[in-house]
């Protein structure tokens, strides 16, 4: 018989007190080769920066945590994973996966983060085959100078694509 | 969301709960075609938990104001297996309901001696234990009057993505909760009776501190949403 789950609640407005000493915005030390920060800002349905949000990034070389400024913004300097190749499972591409928590989220929210090098990964990915290409699109970060830039829009005609938690 | 999952965590769409409104997503999510639980990260790595990171009550040269209690509990997941190793994250009001945190404006009293964070990591038996005080109840301005139960923040970080839970504990026949949309956002009575910590005569420490007990239940490492919809 199944254990009934611990029901989630809002991470609420004031997770610094205890969330940010433990695990880091460093998934990578700086100057590791193939280093890349992932950067973006996290807007409400009004296109306003949510400055109260917590970003997670999680991939086998280790788990990333940010929470944004006052402008919204996050920043994690991780490298690239490799494909998750499952048995029995199309390969996918490259990617990171994203919790999002807020104060007026009751549950997190989960969405990916793919590379824009891997144009061929990504067009055999199961999961972004399975979106239209609107949404695909959404999910793959965009180059900059400083390194890859992925937006997370809450609401809107922007929305991001989540996944179920 | 999987059709039990829903039925156990509150929608992210919830009015009465004021913040939702610009920051709930309109649009349904997408179910993956992947295992997400077999996502796993390494925890920690490099990481060590301070052995006193546990207790809230000894952060300071001086000992907080209000009721000392302590929580303990297991963390399972849902096929009744312990999580060991995994990290618990705490934070919470002082007893006068104030966060120590800049935003928090409400004109309670700090506590020089309470800073409200804590971790710890899960035995191999799945269990923790936290020292602190009972933090107090707050207003805040989601609605005319409106007063937070007395709460403390969970957050439980294991290897497995689809572990990952961001929750909050509360203390049993607390008055407020009748007016309480976070705690009420819970679709169930049941899953809001399981996050009210049962006090324990047992884990009540003589002369010195009350004792609550509270587990904590994540998703399984095998789960699916699919698995989850063919269990009902």
């Amino acid at each position: 018989m199944r254990l009934p789950l611990t029901p989630s609640q809002t991470v609420g407005p004031f997770f610094r007190i205890g969330l940010t000493t433990t695990i880091g915005s460093h998934v990578v030390g700086e100057g590791t080769p193939g280093a890349v920060r992932v950067s973006g800002q996290v807007f409400d349905g009004a296109g306003e920066p949510v400055p109260d949000a917590l970003i997670e990034t999680w991939q086998s070389e280790g788990a990333g945590r940010c929470a944004t400024d006052e402008e919204g913004h996050f920043a994690i300097l991780t490298i690239k994973p490799e494909g998750n190749v499952k048995d029995g499972d199309a390969p996918e591409a490259p990617h990171l996966d994203v919790s999002v928590f807020a104060r007026g989220l009751l549950t997190r929210l989960v969405t990916r983060v793919y590379f824009p090098d891997e144009g061929e990964a990504n067009d055999a990915d199961p999961v972004l085959r399975s979106l239209g290409p609107d949404e695909r699109s959404k999910l793959v970060a965009v180059r900059e100078d400083s390194g890859l830039r992925f937006d997370i829009h809450l609401q809107g005609p922007r929305e991001t694509v989540f996944f179920d938690r | 969301m999987s059709s039990s999952s829903r039925s156990v965590h509150p929608p992210n769409d919830f009015p009465a709960y004021g913040s939702t409104r610009l920051r709930a997503p309109k649009q349904p999510l997408r179910v993956l075609s992947t295992r997400l639980a077999e996502l796993t990260a390494p925890l920690l790595a490099g990481e060590t938990i301070g052995a006193l990171d546990h207790d809230l009550t000894r952060q300071h040269d001086g000992e907080p104001l209000g009721e000392r209690i302590s929580i303990s509990g297991r963390v399972l997941d849902e096929d009744g297996n312990p999580l060991e190793g995994a990290l618990i994250e705490v934070w919470q009001a002082n007893a006068a309901g104030r966060y120590a945190h800049l935003s928090d404006q409400h004109p309670a009293p700090l506590d020089p001696n309470f800073s409200g964070a804590g971790r710890c990591l899960s035995d191999s038996t799945g269990r923790y234990r936290f020292v602190t005080i009972k933090p107090g109840a707050y207003p805040w301005r989601n609605h005319p009057n409106a007063w937070r139960p007395a709460h403390v923040h969970f957050s439980v970080f294991s290897p497995a993505f689809a572990q990952r839970l961001i929750t909050q504990m509360y203390f049993p026949g607390d008055p407020l909760f009748v007016q309480d949309p976070v705690f009420n956002s819970v679709p169930t009575a049941e899953g809001r009776q399981r996050l009210i910590a049962r006090w324990s005569l047992d884990l009540t420490q003589p002369e010195w501190s009350l004792g609550y007990e509270w587990d904590i239940v994540v998703a399984g490492r095998e789960a699916t949403p699919l698995d989850d919809d063919a269990s009902e």
